[in-house]
């Protein structure tokens, strides 16, 4: 697992964000927002009040302009984050602010901007700015030969999805192709906060134990403290974005409120809804 | 002359399918979220299947000839010619098919497609809306719930479509984020889909997306090229020298050219639109003026900046303005075997006007854009060339922008551009 001798790389790093969170016997809370929402030096604001309020992992959001897998909440975000003028090196921006106050930080990121700021070139830059990894939420692993090479070149996390269409097969095929954590979607939609956890989402889980060790986060649709634990029940990891989002748009105080809430969640603390 | 090529024969397999991936040279695959792989794999899986059986492709036949009006005839443009340094044009008239386009072909097989799959409703992107009222009228035919995603900018230069496939029992959704154009409605559609794969099969417009849309959309289209490339040996005893299409996506262009990849002498030349003109930034042209990227579930050439961002297509033809392209066309580009060149807005409404006025035919303003380059290129190559032109649409929808262009009305006289109200807001009786 790790590259090289004693070397803590960031996909270390990310294992041990989850064999910590199963020793305290509770799921790791994981938290997106995108860089650039409201600015730059705003969203580097909000992700460590996030930090601070208790997520264990943070998810860096990369703006792009074509974000198929995102509802009205998160692409108003990060429209906004474009308009504004956000580049791709604000997020290694980012990702090293919180690196520098001892968070925890993966990319999440729609695969274009990565290929044209060239695969080797973004992992390097990404492992150098101390950021544990990528999520991939257009990129399979049928089309990800670059980057599986370049990750483990660089020692990051390479989390790619399974849905609850994929089948048996790909289940498999996906696992295998992973590092770090498995991100499962628990509904087929795109994100956005719901008023009820999916169904759907114990089930692919299961699906999922049957081909793989690896640490299974479970994300759209979480936006409470009664719904991370719920969810907290039957996943290693829960994620949180578009709720986080909302909350951003009320201030920092919002965003510390609903991760203390989502903290005691994942913890079987909640208080109800 | 024997019988000509049917429909059908569009879909047998071929030396150019790409890989089982979905490849073409480097360009295509799947870049796409594996939530709608399961739903592309049934696509493909099922188009192996009716691709082979041969009532499918009866019945497919049968809808072509019967229902869409093919074979569609190829015109000689005797008058045109004289514009275009006499040099014998060849028209193949799309635009007589069903519903006023060539994209028919493409909707009659996918719907027939939807109903073996056991799917009920059919989601559309369109920009121009011919590709949404094709749709619309295939699953008023066949019985399936429709709905079609339009760019907000979009429903208002082609209001009479929108008309069109509401009158047709169509939902038409207008599309307000982005650019507000095709781009942002096949996200949208995406977005539907991704939550409604159950019982809905995605009717992509053009030969661009994932695979097996690509090879699949260009297959339904092969029929253009394997008609006219039948044609034009019948009436003229001789290959031509060169066949033009518009690119917009892809799909006529791809559907007429490709019968021909073979006949090395023929020159395959693809006219994508140059808005404003390419070196002002403002146009539509992904190959001449983009850069290869992953856009729509596909690699191939997109217009982005220089981090990867999409960047915003401008066309006065609102079925060109797109700002990627279908990814066999990123490879022909590549080897060399197709050529794609720049036409600009201008270029294209005076081709419009010519065809207009010497021929009798009102084309689309997407279909001007080939024109244009059939003119430029005929008067290159002089009276000995002959060049044949996928005429991929008719112009009814586009007669109020050329009202406009050519200030041919009193411009009061010209409906207001006020966005086409929302289904759920429109009037009150019902249709
Ligand atoms: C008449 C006509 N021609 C061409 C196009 C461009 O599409 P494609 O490049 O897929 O043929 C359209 C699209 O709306 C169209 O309506």
């Amino acid at each position: 697992m790790s590259t090289g001798a004693g070397a803590r790389t960031g996909l270390t790093v990310l294992d041990e964000v989850f064999t910590t969170a199963r020793a305290e016997g509770r799921a790791a809370l994981i938290g997106y927002l995108p860089t650039g929402y409201p600015t730059v030096a705003g969203s580097k604001g909000l992700l460590a009040q996030t930090l601070d309020a208790g997520a264990d992992l943070l998810e860096v959001g990369l703006p792009y302009s074509d974000p198929v897998l995102d509802g009205p909440v998160i692409q108003h975000a990060v429209e906004t984050a474009l308009r504004g003028g956000v580049r791709t090196r604000d997020t290694l921006e980012v990702i090293e602010s919180i690196a520098a106050r001892g968070g925890r930080a993966v990319v999440m990121t729609y695969w274009n901007p990565v290929l044209h700021y060239g695969v080797e070139a973004f992992a390097r830059d990404l492992a150098a700015a101390g950021g544990l990894g990528i999520i991939t939420p257009d990129l399979v692993p049928d089309e990800a030969g670059d980057w599986l090479d370049a990750a483990d070149r660089y020692g990051l996390g390479r989390t790619f999805l399974v849905a609850p269409s994929s089948t048996e097969q790909r289940i498999a095929s996906t696992t295998a192709a992973t590092s770090g954590f498995v991100y499962a979607a628990s509904t087929m939609g795109v994100t956005g906060a719901r008023d009820a956890v999916s169904d759907t989402a114990p089930a692919l889980v299961a699906r999922t134990r049957a081909h793989t060790d690896l640490p299974i986060g479970v994300g759209l649709g979480v936006r409470s403290g009664a719904q991370a634990g719920e969810v907290a029940q039957f996943a290693d990891g829960v994620i949180v974005g578009s709720a986080l989002v909302s909350a951003a748009e009320h201030g920092r105080a919002a965003v510390a409120r609903l991760t203390t809430e989502l903290a005691a969640g994942v913890r079987g603390n909640h208080t109800g809804r | 002359m024997g019988p000509l090529p049917s429909a059908s024969d569009g879909l047998a397999r071929h030396a150019h399918d790409p890989d089982v991936g979905g490849h073409f040279g480097r360009f295509g695959g799947r870049y796409m979220p594996e939530a709608l792989i399961a739903a592309v794999d049934e696509v493909a899986a099922e188009y192996e299947k009716a691709r082979q059986d041969p009532e499918f492709l009866d019945e497919l036949d049968r809808l072509q000839r019967d229902y869409a009006g093919r074979p569609s005839p190829v015109t000689e443009a005797r008058r045109l010619s004289e514009h275009a340094g006499g040099a014998t044009i060849l028209l193949k008239r799309e635009d007589l098919n069903h519903t006023g386009s060539h994209k028919i072909n493409n909707v009659l097989g996918q719907a027939l497609l939807t109903v073996r799959m056991g799917k009920t409703r059919v989601i559309a992107e369109t920009g121009a809306g011919q590709h949404g009222v094709a749709t619309a009228t295939a699953a008023a035919l066949l019985g399936l719930e429709c709905v079609v995603y339009m760019g907000e900018v979009d429903t208002e230069r082609q209001a009479l479509n929108v008309a069109r496939m509401r009158l047709l029992g169509a939902e038409v959704i207008p599309v307000t984020t982005g650019s507000r154009t095709l781009k942002d409605a096949l996200n949208e559609a995406y977005r539907d889909w991704v939550s409604s794969v159950g019982h809905t099969h995605y009717v992509l417009g053009t030969a661009a997306g994932p695979h097996p849309f690509p090879m699949m959309v260009r297959d339904f289209h092969r029929v253009i090229g394997l008609e006219a490339r039948a044609q034009v040996l019948a009436s003229h005893g001789r290959l031509p020298d060169a066949v033009l299409a518009c690119v917009g996506g892809g799909s006529n262009a791809i559907g007429i050219f490709h019968p021909f990849l073979d006949d090395e002498g023929v020159r395959l030349v693809g006219c994508e639109a140059a808005g404003d003109g390419v070196d002002t930034g403002r146009h539509a042209a992904s190959i001449t003026g983009g850069s290869p990227g992953a856009l729509h579930g596909a690699l191939t050439y997109v217009l982005q900046d220089e981090d990867g961002q999409t960047v915003e297509s401008h066309s006065i033809s609102a079925g060109l303005d797109y700002p990627g392209v279908g990814p066999e066309h990123s490879y022909l580009a590549e080897i060399g075997r197709a050529e794609y060149v720049p036409v600009t807005d201008t270029e294209a409404m005076e081709a419009f006007r010519l065809l207009c006025r010497t021929e009798g035919i009102i084309p689309a303003i997407e279909t001007a854009h080939a024109i244009a380059g059939a003119l430029r290129l005929g008067r290159e190559l002089g009276p000995d060339a002959t060049l044949l032109v996928n005429l991929s649409g008719r112009g009814d929808k586009d007669v109020e922008t050329a009202a406009r262009w050519f200030e041919v009305v009193d411009p009061a006289a010209l409906p207001t551009t006020e966005p086409v109200p929302d289904d759920a807001a429109a009037g009150e009786r019902e249709l």
